[in-house]
This record gives structure tokens, C-alpha cells and sequence, in this order.
């Protein structure tokens, strides 16, 4: 208690020298929350995101099914029956039928992903409502990366290509019926969504579907497992794995940012840390005369040192507190199309989540190293002969 | 150790290694002090009398010998023991001042106390009490960089004693000090001495701080060559330099 008092005294008593190094510390600790909040932010909204437009609360995939291998696409459909079929009537699951096909724009061709799904689900939020046939055309839905890509607008009409599943080539003109904007570029981008009856008819592949979206929160116990042969349950942690993985290592690489701030910061400390102690050889050694021992000296210096970061959570908290409420209500507005860039499903404003775990452990982090940090010089201490040190001498 | 008896030094010998060479500092020195003494170590510079205080302080260790101080010795203490003799029983006060320069005249002379099991309160009235016997109450609040030589001198004099301390170490007291700061310095250490008992033991050069002093030990190359009673000039002189109490802490 004594030497938390003394110290409080010393680092005040310091005045500006205390108040700098302080504010120099609160840009780390600030910063270093901000960031990791952002990470959780993007974490929190590409995993909504992707949930809310793809993923559902899990999907069941036909065996063999790999988005990521074409080939394996040709075969991934069978039909939807038992317990899968009872879910898609209750309005539970969503099925959807993918197939590989390509697209004319304005006589380009690109390789696109069909994608058919019941126009009256409401499974995902995507517009599927405008996929309901009318007129005889066959209305089609895509994104506004899509619509950027292929040049396409609403209204429009273009022609897509498939196999079926007998393996023969066909072409139909189809319609551009209606267009979303999503931050989830894996359900846009090269895709182009069709009615689930519609592809059925195109491709011969009546009653099936090549993955079964499932509603929120479902778990796979409600749906037993005698009937779900041939289908594959994929969870959200399965699903959302790689988008984790890269926020992860997004994190990770931007650790580097977390290092260099708190290095310069460290090395704030450490100086005052070592011209004080240089400073205040005659102040120890008259603390030594007066009954202090060495060790309480050097708890003493480390104490001041390492109460540096409280006095820089609170200096933080002065302005840290509206910065962070700021960017929470009105978030961190990335640059024009700058969120696809990211890799990930983001939104053009970033929103940082706090969370008491962030600003703890950030806390934790900033006293432990300043700590550290304030001790290794007062290894000096132990080396002063207190009859030199009285007289401002070093030894 | 006698009665009355707090300091005594046997054969006390302190060589310190300089290179190749070695410097004798102390050599074969055996004092004793009594309780209450108000004692000068002269003698020219190089002659030993800091290495004798310091030792005394248990700040150093003698080569060979023994220093015996309220009944512990020195040379057998631990870091911690040492410590705890300084706390309890030593009063230091050094040519240079030494207060604490972030520190209040108040809070430095409370730092003593801090280090002792005191109440709040208890340490309060001592710190005021101390304050007081050298008549800088009113400059409790004041920085050192506020205090003039005389002044700051009086609060390292307060804050050595406020923890009323058997033995008060005075190394050089005067040294920066015009002729006026340093009588009143002198007549407050005499007060005390003489109301609190404490045993003052200075070294120094100066002519005014021999003419106060009872008794006056003279150091030549490490040896004790002379140890004199003499008159003092306390007798003709008031006592305590205060303003409102005397240096028991009573109000007059």
C-alpha cells in the first residue's frame, strides 16, 4: 500500500513527462481495441451475411457434392424425399438445384453457376419473388456484381446454356426479373438464379436439388438420420470456416500493426523508465538511506512505470470512449467497392463490435508488457551503491 | 554495550579496492558514542569521517572490524536488517539536502513514516510536529524547487528526525549553506538534541558546526588522531529555532 501510494505520488509528481507518456500509451490501447473490435465486426457481418443469403442454419449437400470442384457439380442432384421433402413443405428448408451453364451478354459468354430455388421460400432473404413465372418467360435474379459483370439490367434478356442430365446441350433466352445487392459475393458473383421448377423442367432432373438450406437454428437431431441417405449434413461451422480462417488471417496480419504500436509505446516507457532511474540515482539512494530496501525500490520504480497504463486507460477512456461510440453508430466507411476487396462478405461501412473480453484483454496485454517493460531497467538499481547514489554518483 | 552507549566501533577498518591498489579509508578506528551526543568528525578530506558515518548508517560494511549500533551489528546485518536499523533507529541528513524533488516539504517528511507502521493520524501530527520544531509549518505545501538552501536543509533536518530516531547522521550539513542559514540549521540540531535526546553525529570541515558541537573526534588518513570534549557555544546561545513549539512538539 505504501509503495502504491509513493508510487502514485512519483508519477504524478513527474507532471508532463507522465501525462506523455500516458497519451502515448492510450493511442496503442485505443487503437489496439478499435482494431480488434473492427475484425469482430467483419467476423460478426460476413458470418450474418453469408447466413442470411446462403447458409441459412445449415445445409444438407448430396454426397459428393464440392462447390469448389466442378466436376463434381454434374452429378450432385437427387431427389429431395423423407424427412428433407416434409421440412421443404413445412417451409423449414429450401431446396436448390445447381448446375453449370454458360451466358451470352450481348454476345459475350461466361461461365455461370444456375442456380434454381423456389421462388416462394423464405429461407434466405434473398428476392425470390420475382422468379414467379409470368408471361411465358423464364424470369431470372442476380446480383448486382452479376448484373456488373454481364452488363445486364432488369428487363434485360439473354440467353443461357446447360447440360442436362442426360448430358445434352440446350439454350434458352431467359429474363432479367430482378436484381439484390448483397455483401455475400458467393451468391452472386457468376450466378444467375433461376425458378427450382423451372431448372427442374430445363436439366430432367424432376424433384431433385444438389443442396437442402435449412431455417435458422435447426439442428440435424430434428430431423433424424434413417431417411437422409445420400445427403450430407454441412453445419455453420462448417460453412463458415474459411471466411473465419481468413478473418483469422486477416487478424494475424494485422498483429503486426498491434506490435509495432506497442513497440513504440514500450519504448516510451523504457526510456523514461532508464533516464529516471539515471535521473533519480541521488532519489534512490536517500530512499535506500531512509530504510527503503532495494527490493522495494526496484517494486517502486516498477510500480510507477507500470501504473503508467492505468493512467493511460483512463487518458484513453477521455477520448477513446466518443472515437469507439463514434465508429459504433456511424461505423468505418470503406472507399467505393473497396469492401469486395477484403475477399469477404463485407458491407461498404464497417461496423466494430466491443466486447468486454476485447477491452480486457487488451488491458490485460498493455499492463503486462508495460510492467515488463518498466522492470527491465530497474535491474540498474540492484547494481547502485547506495553511499555513490547519495551523492548523485553512479557506481 | 553500557549503558547510554549506542555506537560503538571496534578496530573498524574499511579498504576499498582501487584498481591494483587499494585505499585505506578507516583504519583500526574504535569509538564509542553515548546517547545524546552532539559529536563532530573533522579532519581533512580523504580522512575517513563519511566512510565512518556511512558505516554507522549501515549504509556500508567494514572491511574488518565491527560497528555495533543499538545493540546490532552492522557488519552481520542483512540488506533487509540494515534497512530496518535505518528506518527505525537512523536519521540521515546529507550536504546536498536530498528531498525528494517530486515531493511536497510535507510529504517528504512524512516519507520515513510511511515506511513504519503509523496511523494516518499519528503520522500526521508527527509530520506537523516536525515541521514545526524547524518553523516551516507554513511552507508544508511547498515543492523544494520553492524552498531556499536554508530552507530545504531544515526540511532533510525535519525529516530526520521526525521518526524521533536514535542516531541522526549529519554529513557535511552546512557545506551549502551562507553563514546565517547555517547557525540557524546549527541551533535547530542543537534543540533537538537537546529536547529529544537524539545523538547527532556530523562530519564536517566547518568552524561553525566544531564550535557547537560537545565533542570533536579528528580523522587523519582513516585513524582516529584526536577525541576532544569541548565547550560548545549552545550555552550562549537561545535554543530551538521554532516559532510556536519547542522541539518536544509542546506548544508553548
Amino acid at each position: 500500500m505504501t509503495l502504491f501510494k509513493l508510487a502514485i505520488r512519483n508519477m504524478l509528481g513527474a507532471g508532463t513527462k507522465t501525462w506523455l507518456n500516458a497519451l502515448v500509451l492510450s493511442f496503442s490501447f485505443v487503437a489496439i481495441i478499435w482494431a480488434q473490435s473492427l475484425f469482430k465486426g467483419m467476423d460478426e457481418e460476413a458470418s450474418r451475411s453469408l447466413t442470411d443469403i446462403e447458409y441459412g442454419g445449415g445445409q444438407y449437400w448430396v454426397e459428393g457434392y464440392d462447390p469448389l470442384d466442378p466436376f463434381t457439380i454434374q452429378d450432385a442432384h437427387r431427389p429431395v424425399e423423407g424427412v428433407l421433402r416434409d421440412l421443404v413443405d413445412a417451409g423449414r428448408a429450401a431446396p436448390i438445384l445447381v448446375v453449370q451453364g454458360t451466358i451470352f451478354p450481348q454476345g459475350r459468354m461466361f461461365s455461370v453457376l444456375l442456380k434454381g430455388i423456389d421462388p416462394g421460400q423464405r429461407i434466405l432473404t434473398l428476392p425470390t419473388l420475382c422468379l414467379e413465372p409470368s408471361g411465358g418467360e423464364i424470369p431470372a435474379l442476380i446480383g448486382t456484381r452479376a448484373a456488373r459483370m454481364f452488363g445486364l439490367a432488369e428487363g434485360d434478356t439473354v440467353t443461357v446454356r446447360w447440360r442436362d442430365v442426360g448430358g445434352t446441350f440446350d439454350a434458352v433466352d431467359v429474363v432479367v426479373a430482378g436484381g439484390f445487392s448483397s455483401t455475400a459475393q458467393s451468391a452472386d458473383s457468376g450466378q444467375v438464379w433461376l425458378p427450382l421448377e423451372e431448372l427442374r423442367r430445363m436439366t430432367g432432373a424432376a424433384g431433385q436439388a444438389t443442396l437442402v438450406v435449412m431455417e435458422k437454428g435447426f439442428s440435424p437431431s430434428t430431423a433424424g438420420s434413417g431417411s437422409l441417405s445420400g445427403w450430407a449434413y454441412k453445419d455453420l461451422d462448417f460453412l463458415l470456416r474459411d471466411i473465419r480462417e481468413f478473418i483469422q488471417m486477416k487478424t494475424v496480419g494485422t498483429s503486426i500493426f498491434y506490435v509495432l504500436l506497442m513497440s513504440l509505446a514500450m519504448l516510451a516507457v523504457f526510456n523514461t523508465q532508464v533516464l529516471s532511474i539515471w535521473r533519480r540515482r541521488r532519489e534512490i539512494g536517500t530512499m535506500i538511506a531512509m530504510g527503503l530496501t532495494r527490493g522495494r525500490v526496484i517494486a517502486l520504480f516498477t510500480l510507477e512505470g507500470s501504473m503508467l497504463s492505468f493512467l493511460a486507460m483512463l487518458v484513453g477512456a477521455v477520448y477513446g470512449i466518443p472515437l469507439l461510440a463514434y465508429f459504433a453508430a456511424h461505423g468505418w466507411v470503406l472507399p467505393s467497392d473497396q469492401a469486395d476487396s477484403f475477399g469477404l462478405a463485407l458491407g461498404n461501412t464497417l461496423y466494430p463490435i466491443y466486447s468486454a473480453g476485447i477491452i480486457v484483454g487488451t488491458a490485460l496485454l498493455v499492463f503486462l508488457i508495460t510492467t515488463v517493460v518498466s522492470f527491465l531497467p530497474t535491474r540498474r538499481i540492484a547494481k547502485l551503491r547506495p553511499t555513490e547514489a547519495i551523492k548523485g554518483k553512479l557506481s | 554495550m553500557d549503558n547510554g552507549t549506542i555506537i560503538r566501533t571496534q578496530d573498524l577498518t574499511k579498504v576499498y579496492p582501487m584498481g591494483r591498489t587499494s585505499i585505506r579509508a578507516l583504519n583500526r578506528v574504535s569509538l564509542s558514542f553515548e546517547k545524546g551526543e552532539f559529536v563532530a568528525l573533522v579532519g581533512p578530506s580523504g580522512s575517513g569521517k563519511t566512510t565512518l558515518l556511512n558505516i554507522i548508517g549501515s549504509l556500508d560494511a567494514p572491511t574488518e572490524g565491527s560497528a555495533e549500533v543499538m545493540g546490532l551489528k552492522v557488519e552481520t546485518l542483512s540488506h533487509r536488517g540494515a534497512a530496518a536499523l535505518r528506518s527505525l533507529h537512523i536519521g540521515f541528513i546529507f550536504q546536498t539536502f536530498n528531498l525528494l524533488p517530486v515531493y511536497t516539504a510535507y510529504e517528504n517528511v512524512e516519507f520515513p513514516l510511511l515506511l513504519m507502521k503509523m496511523s494516518a493520524a499519528d503520522r500526521k501530527k508527527a509530520v506537523l510536529d516536525a515541521l514545526e520544531w524547524v518553523g516551516l509549518a507554513d511552507r508544508a505545501k511547498s515543492r523544494p524547487g520553492q524552498l531556499s538552501g536554508g530552507q530545504s536543509q531544515r526540511v532533510a533536518i525535519a525529516r530526520a528526525v521526525v521518526k524521533r530516531p536514535g542516531i541522526v547522521l549529519a554529513d557535511e550539513p552546512t557545506a551549502n549553506l551562507d553563514a546565517e542559514n547555517s547557525h540557524m540549521i546549527l541551533d535547530t540540531m542543537e534543540s533537538l538534541n537537546k529536547n529529544l535526546g537524539t545523538t547527532f553525529i556530523f562530519a564536517t570541515h566547518d568552524e561553525k558546526v566544531i564550535r557547537h558541537v560537545r565533542r570533536k573526534i579528528t580523522l587523519v588518513d582513516g585513524a582516529v588522531a584526536a577525541d576532544e570534549k569541548t565547550a560548545g557555544v549552545a550555552k550562549e546561545k537561545k535554543a530551538p529555532a521554532t516559532r510556536s513549539g519547542d522541539a518536544s512538539g509542546r506548544a508553548t
